[in-house]
């Protein structure tokens, strides 16, 4: 996509314009998420140095093997690849929205505004399935030659090295970082989702109430776009780090 | 209509909108495909390690480095396509993407950093001489 051309003998910097020529709001918007981007950015790395710094890391495909409705079956990434998928696609209903903006179409925004807030909806209970099923889910643990049962929680990891115990293969304790780092993060993402379904509603009701026809542009709905697509991003990048690396 | 009039006063030329949307569909195919692709990968690597203890380290790591290109991958195409920093003036796009840079820095030094503990440890920590905690004998003890 080529960037947009600059014309000759445009003064940018002398005043009485945009240098970027781009709505103060939106730059404003961009270096916000720049600075969420670097927050993030230190949590994962963060992660990425503590885990690596570890001989023994619990493997994600035997935490993560679960699925709703589904219990007892072993569905590594099934689920998360679930919640990936509807948070793209809620992405691709808000660029959606934002291209109806574009041609002043406000049923159009409407109907993708409900999309994408559907699909936040969506992920944010999908998230608090997973949550809810490591809290409460008991596996069993060999500790001090006895086998006792453990949820997975912030200082309670049953996902340590196996061992041969009367001839069957047990954990032991894993690294408790692991529980801290993943509600954490997963967490403040979490957190982010829901303040985007938040502005998403407030979006969609500004939209019905013909605000937006009022101004004259839907730069409104860009601006909520640009903070949902990053949500988008970083859960991307979540992903990677937790469930894949 | 693709181009109407400026937003607001700081606005100096109206950039060009596609009149449909077969750009960003294509885009969802295309991050759709890499998830899919990402996916497999993950599931190989999870074979390989059903295999044995440390099969094969370095096609393990092979395929993480895989996974995490693929993830750039996505993650360019979700910021200059759906968030249409693509389409933005170029000095814009710059001070995005020239702090963005740093990451680079960030996570290689970062993630050396933690295996060096990891290897530090491993050569000069080894449990078996690891001397227990002594506490200094106070004048009670030695009675």
């Amino acid at each position: 996509m080529s960037t947009a051309t600059v014309q000759q003998g445009t003064k940018w910097w002398s005043g009485g314009r945009s240098p970027f020529n781009a709505t103060y709001g939106k730059v404003m918007m961009w270096y916000f998420l720049m600075s969420d981007a670097f927050t993030f950015g230190a949590f994962l790395i963060s992660y990425g140095t503590l885990r690596f710094s570890q001989n023994f890391w619990v493997d994600p495909n035997k935490v993560f093997n679960s699925f709703p409705f589904a219990e007892g079956h072993n569905l590594p990434l099934a689920f998360v690849s679930l919640m990936t998928f509807i948070l793209i696609f809620s992405s691709v209903t808000m660029v959606l929205a934002v291209h109806e903006g574009h041609n002043m179409n406000r049923k159009g925004v409407e109907r993708y505004m409900i999309l994408t807030i559907i699909g936040g909806a969506a992920f944010l209970s999908c998230q608090a399935w997973e949550w809810h099923h490591l809290l409460t889910g008991e596996h069993p643990v060999l500790v001090n030659g006895v086998i006792e049962h453990w949820n997975t929680t912030v200082s309670h990891n049953p996902f340590g090295p196996e061992v041969m115990f009367n001839g069957q293969l047990v954990h032991t304790p894993g690294p408790i970082a692991f529980g801290s780092y993943f509600f954490e993060i997963t967490g403040f993402h979490g957190f982010h989702v829901f303040s985007g379904v938040i502005i998403n509603i407030i979006m969609y009701i500004k939209t019905k109430l013909g605000h937006f026809d009022q101004r004259g542009h839907y730069e409104m709905i860009e601006k909520a776009g640009l903070y949902w697509h990053f949500v988008d991003l970083v859960w991307v990048f979540v992903f990677l780090c937790f469930y894949l690396v | 209509m693709s181009e109407h009039t400026p937003i607001s006063p700081e606005i100096t030329f109206v950039p060009e909108h596609p009149e449909d949307t077969k750009k960003i569909w294509k885009v969802f195919i295309l991050l759709s495909v890499l998830t899919i692709i990402e996916l497999s990968i993950g599931l190989t690597i999870y074979n390989i390690k059903l295999g044995g203890e440390g099969a094969q380290p370095t096609l393990v790591l092979a395929f993480k480095g895989m996974v995490c290109i693929l993830t750039l991958a996505k993650a360019y195409y979700i910021v200059s396509v759906f968030m249409h920093l693509g389409d933005e003036v170029r000095n814009l796009i710059m001070t995005i993407v020239v702090p963005l840079c740093l990451f680079v820095w960030f996570i290689t030094a970062f993630l050396v950093d933690g295996n060096s503990w990891k290897e530090l440890r491993n050569r000069y920590n080894r449990p078996a001489d690891a001397p227990t905690e002594q506490i200094a004998p106070t004048t009670q003890e030695a009675k």
